[in-house]
This record gives C-alpha cells, sequence and structure tokens, in this order.
C-alpha cells in the first residue's frame, strides 16, 4: 500500500514547526531568495533558519525537501548552484528542481541526495517523466494538476519512480513553468523570479458601494460585490470580457480550491506515493488546520477505516473547492 | 449573517468624534508598551519587514471607538490609538473585526481566508501588508497572550472576557 | 548573416487558409527557415495534416528550409503518439516543445523550441550534450540573459533563436478556455477557436484589452516587436529572428525584417512600414527590454 506521506508547506520557520507537529512526513521550504517559485516578500528562510528548521524536522522524524524550482536566468546560475550547495551542506533530504541545468548540477554533484522533480517542469507524459528519471535520478515526480485518477494510475505503471500530486490548495490552471501572465503585467517572471502577482503591484480598492476592486500592475483582475466572496488577485482567476458574451466572466478558473480529501482512498490505490499540500505563502493556522486534517485522513484509510474529513472550507479561495481534472475530464 | 457585513460602517456602529479622542488618549501607555515588548523578544519581526518596518499602518478594528496607528521602526516603535476623524497617514490600511485582527495577529485565523470571505479588508501598500503579516506569523506563541501579560492580571482577564464575549456573538450569530 | 524564420501557425486556420497562406510565403517571403506542425492543440491535427507534404515541398522549392516542431503539451495517447512519430523523423529537422519528444529523440540531432525553457547556459549546456543542434529562447527573456545564453550556444555550435516579431506565448493549459467560453469542453469544443484567426480577445473588466485566447494558450493583446533591437539581438550571438504567423501581411512583415537586416531600409522608416501592416494590434518588447511584456519602450541609441 503507497505509504501516502503527506508533504506540508512552510514559508517560515515557525510555520515549519506548526507541520511538523500537526503530522508532517515531509516539509517543504525555500530560501528567501528567486530560487524558489515562493519568492514573496517577507516569506522562507534564511540559511541559519534552514538550519534550525532541518534539525527540529529530523528530530520528530520529518524531511524537509528544499524548492529549487525556478529557471535560473542566463548570467545567474551561480544563485541557484549556491542554494543547492547550502541545502546540501545543512541536511535537506530532497531538492525540488525543475530546470535541467539545475538538475544536472545536483546529480552531478551531491548523487546522494533525493532529485524531486518539481510540478514547474510540467512533465504530464511517461516518456517526460522517464527523461528525467534516466537522466538525473529523479527519485519522484510531482504531477501537474491536469491529470484524471485512471491516467495518474496508467502513468504510474510506465515510469520508474514516485508520484506526488497536489491535494488541497491552489488549484494552478496554466501548465506551470510555462506561464509568464504576471510577467506580461508587472514585469517580474514566474519562472525567473518566482513571483505570481507580486503584492508589490496589487492594489485593492474599496469602493463607496461595499465592492472591492483588485488590480494588478495597473490592469483590474476582478471586481467583487458586496458578499461575494474574493480570490487571490492573479490573472488566472480573474474577470474578463469578450465579444460574444455580454457579462465579464470568469475566463480561465473562478476563485475556487482544489480539496481531494474526498479522492484520497482512489489516490492511494492509484499508486499515488506522496499527497503535497500548496500553500507556503499562507499562515500557521492554515498549515495547522490543513495537515492535521489530512494527517487524520490519511491514516484513517491506512488503517482501514472510514476517513472522517475535516470540513476545510473557509479556507479555500472564493470560500469554494473543487476536485478538478481528477475527477472528471470535463474540467479540461 | 449581519456579522458577516460587519465591515460596514453603519452595522459596525464606527465611533466617531469626542468619545473616540477619549478612549484614544486611555489606551495610549499601554500600546506603547506593548509594541515595544513584542519588538524586543522578537527581533526577526523586523527583518520579514524589511523596509516595510519604516512604514505606517492603520489597524481599523470596525467596532472599536478608535483605529491603531503602528510603526513597526524597531529604532522608533510605535503603536497609538488614534480618533476615526483624524488618521494620520499609513500606507496600509487594515480593516476587520477586533478578535478577527486579534486571532491574525496570533495565527488562530487564516488572513487570506478571512481575505476571501470578506471579512478582512485591506488596501494601500499590498506588500507592506503582506510583509506584516507574515513577519507576525513567524511568532511563536500568541502575541495576544504576550501583550495581555505586559498588562499583568488585569490585562488578562479583560483578553479572556473579550475572547468569551465575541465568541458567544459568533455563535448567536451562527445559530441566528 | 543572420536568418529570417517563420514560427510554426499558432491557430486554428483552415486547410483552405493555411495553403494560400504558405504558396504565398513560399513564392514571396524572403525567409531562411519555415516551422510547420501543430504546436498547441492536438485536435487540430487531422484538419492540416494531410497537406503537410505538399506544403513542405512548396516551401523547399521557394528556397526554405522546414522544421517540424512537435506539441507543446504532451499528455493523452494521441499527443503521446503524435510526439513519438515526429521525432522518429530522419527527413527534416524537426524542433522539440515537449520533454516527451527528448527521450525518443535521444541523442540524435534536433532543435530545442520556445517552450522547452531554455533558459540559461547551464541547461543549454546539458541540452546541446543530448543532440541539441540549435536553441529557440523564451519569449519572456531579457536582452543581458539572451545575450549570455546566446554566447555559451554559439560557443557550443548551436543555432539560437528569438521571437522578434507576432503575439507572445504566455501560457499554456490543459483547459481550453476557447470552448470553456462557448459553454463547451475541450472533449465536446466543437473547434469554436477557428472562429479567432487570431485568438479571442479578453479585456479586462474595465474594457481593457489584455490577452487573446487560442484554445488551450493563452497569448499577449500585443504584438512582439523586436525590429529596432534585431541589430542588437545579432551582434549578441542571436543566430535566427523567428517572425509568429499572424492574421496580416505576413510576406511584407517579412520583407521589412529582411531589409533592416541587410541594411537596406533606415529603421524609422521600417518601424512606420510594419506599423501600417498590423492594423490595431499594439506593439511590446517589454520582455526584451527586462520590464512589464506588454509595454513598448523606445529603443534607446
Amino acid at each position: 500500500m503507497s505509504p501516502g506521506e503527506l508533504i506540508c508547506p512552510a514559508g517560515t520557520p515557525a510555520a515549519l514547526r506548526t507541520a511538523v507537529d500537526a503530522g508532517a512526513d515531509a516539509v517543504y521550504c525555500g530560501f528567501q531568495n528567486a530560487t524558489n517559485a515562493r519568492n514573496f516578500p517577507g516569506l522562507n528562510f534564511t540559511p541559519d533558519e534552514l538550519a534550525g528548521a532541518v534539525a527540529h524536522a529530523h528530530s520528530k522524524a520529518s524531511k524537509v525537501l528544499l524548492a529549487l524550482n525556478t529557471y535560473p536566468p542566463a548570467g545567474k546560475v551561480d544563485l541557484w548552484r549556491a542554494a543547492a550547495d547550502t541545502g546540501a551542506r545543512l541536511g535537506v533530504d530532497a531538492f525540488i528542481v525543475a530546470d535541467m541545468g539545475v538538475a544536472d548540477y545536483i546529480a552531478r554533484t551531491y548523487p546522494d541526495i533525493r532529485i524531486h522533480l518539481s510540478v514547474q517542469a510540467a512533465a504530464s507524459s511517461p516518456e517526460a517523466i522517464r527523461y528525467y528519471c534516466e537522466n538525473f535520478g529523479v527519485k519522484r515526480v510531482v504531477l501537474p494538476r491536469i491529470l484524471t485518477i485512471p491516467e495518474i494510475r496508467s502513468i504510474r505503471k510506465e515510469i520508474p519512480c514516485e508520484i506526488e500530486t497536489f491535494i488541497f490548495g491552489n488549484h494552478g490552471l496554466m501548465v506551470e513553468g510555462r506561464c509568464s501572465l504576471t510577467n506580461y503585467l508587472t514585469g517580474q517572471s514566474t519562472n525567473m523570479d518566482g513571483v505570481c502577482s507580486p503584492a508589490s503591484d496589487v492594489e485593492f480598492v474599496r469602493h463607496d458601494d461595499g465592492t472591492m476592486s483588485s488590480r494588478l500592475a495597473g490592469f483590474a483582475i476582478d471586481c467583487f460585490g458586496c458578499g461575494e466572496k474574493a480570490g487571490y488577485p492573479t490573472i488566472c482567476k480573474g474577470r474578463y470580457t469578450v465579444p460574444h458574451r455580454s457579462d465579464a466572466y470568469y475566463a480561465f478558473e473562478e476563485p475556487v480550491s482544489l480539496n481531494l480529501a474526498r479522492l484520497l482512498p482512489e489516490l492511494i490505490d492509484a499508486g499515488v506515493h506522496a499527497f503535497k499540500i500548496e500553500g507556503r505563502q499562507r499562515s500557521k493556522s492554515y498549515v495547522r488546520s490543513v495537515v492535521s486534517a489530512f494527517r487524520a485522513a490519511v491514516d484513517d484509510i491506512r488503517a482501514g477505516r472510514p476517513a472522517n474529513i475535516t470540513d476545510l472550507v473557509a479556507l479555500t479561495e472564493g470560500q469554494k473547492q473543487t476536485q478538478g481534472a481528477f475527477a472528471t475530464k470535463k474540467w479540461r | 449573517m449581519h456579522w458577516r457585513a460587519g465591515l460596514d460602517p453603519k452595522g459596525a456602529k464606527i465611533v466617531r468624534g469626542a468619545g473616540s479622542r477619549l478612549s484614544c488618549v486611555l489606551v495610549q501607555p499601554l500600546l506603547s508598551r506593548v509594541v515595544r515588548r513584542i519588538g524586543d523578544r522578537h527581533p526577526s519581526v523586523f527583518a520579514r519587514l524589511g523596509i516595510y518596518k519604516k512604514s505606517a499602518f492603520l489597524i481599523d478594528p470596525v467596532e472599536l471607538p478608535f483605529a491603531l496607528h503602528l510603526c513597526p521602526d524597531p529604532e522608533a516603535p510605535a503603536f497609538r490609538a488614534v480618533p476615526r476623524d483624524s488618521t494620520p497617514h499609513a500606507q496600509a490600511m487594515i480593516r476587520g473585526r477586533f478578535m478577527l485582527l486579534l486571532e491574525l495577529v496570533d495565527s488562530q485565523r487564516d488572513g487570506d481566508a478571512a481575505f476571501f470571505s470578506r471579512d478582512l479588508e485591506v488596501s494601500g501598500d499590498t506588500e507592506a501588508v503582506v510583509r506584516l503579516r507574515n513577519a507576525l506569523d513567524d511568532v511563536e506563541g500568541s502575541i495576544a497572550e504576550e501583550a495581555a501579560g505586559i498588562l499583568g492580571a488585569p490585562g488578562r482577564a479583560i483578553l479572556a472576557r473579550l475572547r468569551r464575549a465575541y465568541k458567544s456573538e459568533a455563535e448567536g450569530f451562527q445559530q441566528a | 548573416m543572420a536568418k529570417l524564420t517563420l514560427g510554426p501557425i499558432a491557430y486554428h486556420w483552415s486547410a483552405e487558409t493555411r495553403r494560400d497562406f504558405y504558396a504565398r510565403i513560399a513564392d514571396e517571403a524572403p525567409l531562411d527557415e519555415v516551422y510547420l506542425g501543430e504546436v498547441v492543440c492536438s485536435k487540430r491535427a487531422p484538419f492540416h495534416e494531410p497537406d503537410l507534404p505538399d506544403t513542405i515541398e512548396r516551401l523547399e522549392r521557394g528556397g526554405k528550409k522546414v522544421i517540424l516542431s512537435s506539441l507543446a503539451e504532451v499528455m493523452l495517447k494521441r499527443e503521446r503518439k503524435a510526439t513519438e512519430e515526429l521525432v522518429a523523423l530522419e527527413s527534416h529537422e524537426i524542433e522539440i516543445n515537449n520533454a516527451a519528444g527528448l527521450l525518443a529523440r535521444d541523442k540524435r540531432p534536433h532543435r530545442i523550441g520556445p517552450f522547452m525553457n531554455a533558459y540559461n547556459e547551464a541547461a543549454i549546456t546539458w541540452m546541446a550534450g543530448r543532440g541539441a543542434r540549435h536553441v529557440c529562447l523564451p519569449t519572456e527573456m531579457p536582452a543581458q540573459s539572451i545575450r549570455v545564453a546566446a554566447q555559451a550556444a554559439r560557443e557550443l555550435g548551436l543555432g539560437v533563436e528569438v521571437q522578434v516579431f507576432g503575439r507572445a506565448s504566455l501560457a499554456v493549459s490543459a483547459r481550453c478556455y476557447h470552448a470553456r467560453a462557448h459553454g463547451r469542453t475541450k472533449d465536446n469544443c466543437q473547434f469554436v477557436c477557428e472562429l479567432d484567426a487570431e485568438g479571442m480577445p479578453l479585456s479586462t473588466v474595465d474594457g481593457k484589452p489584455v490577452l487573446r485566447v487560442n484554445g488551450i494558450q493563452t497569448q499577449s493583446e500585443s504584438y512582439v516587436c523586436l525590429l529596432a533591437e534585431t541589430g542588437r539581438l545579432v551582434a549578441d550571438g542571436v543566430s535566427h529572428l523567428r517572425l509568429m504567423p499572424q492574421a496580416t501581411d505576413m510576406v511584407a512583415v517579412a520583407q521589412v525584417f529582411r531589409a533592416v537586416l541587410d541594411g537596406a531600409m533606415p529603421g524609422q522608416e521600417a518601424g512606420a512600414s510594419l506599423r501600417d501592416l498590423c492594423g490595431a494590434a499594439p506593439f511590446s518588447n517589454g520582455f526584451y527590454h527586462g520590464t512589464a511584456g506588454h509595454e513598448f519602450v523606445a529603443e534607446v541609441r
């Protein structure tokens, strides 16, 4: 039976301790720079903080996975190499990697440290995954959130590495690692700078009638009615108009989060080795609630008990949840 | 469901004018002590704030008689109650029910979730808000308890009473 | 001498439109190389693949080298099969846009497409060691990174390509947003994307045109235009300049770029001609200049 490892987010040392104490099998985190895809203001770890985090996690038998999952622009590769060197020195258990140059460096320099293929590498077929396994010794692939469970089951049979899937949090719509939407509007790149709708370019305006609009670098992303639930000010969750429709609509996806709690037994049965909870940008409160809920659910399922699934909808974007592509091809 | 619309000034009975100014004078000394002590005990907060430690934040608990003006500058920390009719300049504004703000500071609630539900409102410099949130979220333990502790037994009693009051209010609304 | 290339058609143009388009390109456009093949949506391929041999022949007769491009997203059985068949080809050069293609190609020579994220010298060196002979850099790369990447690639003997004209590909997805806009899903899309020759325009709620939906792809509203930057690109080691097909007179667009490369037309005149050819589409070069992609920065000389 798949161990159903819980891979949990940590944006700060306090969040990491919270995740570990709530039962995380592993925690993923990044440094305070462009080497990871959540390079957000005030978030992430200094090398000293990471050292303390690794010690705490290891003392509780949890692992620490270091996200080096962005794409270095030419001329800046040394920053990623240095991050890998620091991670190795501090004893992280795996690197989460997307760029082939970074993967190659780690595979050659630290052959004993595991490489996990980031969702940012967008490997969505057995052939693509095998390319990374054969060339860089990748031990685990984080699958894009675009596959149905039968498709995951069939991929599992054709690849030599473990599978990790997202089970909760941001419902990524675009193929990750292939999205320049933020850079188009703001001049900061998701792939090269690790940002997505950077806070420095975000503006919320409350209008007298109680509506609230969100803007990114001056572009209107959405306007929420008085009681309407809100989402992140990301381009792929924005409302737009098109010539053939009279009203603005969510052209890509409405504000909604992924929640696969009810699909856990099927995912375990399909051979998914590890479950990833998204949300390094979220608070300790989120980490505590979500990790505890999934810890209990996975433990129940593995013990053959019916899973007691805590309601997490209050934590979701737009206060709405979906099983996205995992449940049906119709999502596409 | 009316408390969901708690950001509506009418529903929240915002206090303006003389009453507001009197309340400010009364709470002023306590607030200054709180922010100085928190800053001393958790210096890492300033690193996460970055250049925004020099920023001013207006924290607006909609149902209290005053707003709060926070300057988390380690060299000159300031936390003042300010009357609503003459709030000083601030780079960023954070607005919501007092208990929600307290729970956010203590990481008992998630800020993004409160934003999604529209219980929390932010405006001005979004990066400043995000940095403040991340900085406070990295503080272990309860900042509210710490602050109450600074004020001794009366402080703790007030906090406990506040929590009870808000709990029963929230439950009352859920039943309604 | 830098080469001028024409990228693969990103849109679902009809077979007839494509035939006419490539006939003119073959006969009249001053292009060195033309990329063919469906890169965006595997469902479209059956419509125009039957014409491929004729199109290739026609273009080659017109003196153009033909390169076949692979799908950017490979997930379904038919997409895996299409990729496998393409990379098995020995008759033509191929451009690979998904790692699935790299596996089957092994170390046989190939080109790296713009969807492969060849952002830096380390990745390019790795790719070159695995048979890459040519690399098209991601559209969002800024000038100073292009320079470092291009120099590294040239030292390895690789050709280096940069998109200098046409809407930028900003994202791809598993979901079809064209189908979604018409209340359908990808599986029953009924090919609504054919309605929009240059993608479906998306405007913000306050009426500002910003993006284009092209099936599973999201493109920029603006045309990337690096006409004034061609000199610097070539000096920095870029060997191939790519024009992306738009529903405008691409022969004339190619002539303008050719004239600038040849030094036969002053920059200002060329810029004005290109402006006239492209109707209302705004131009942008922000990615190159390291600012917001949609912006247009006047080149400082």
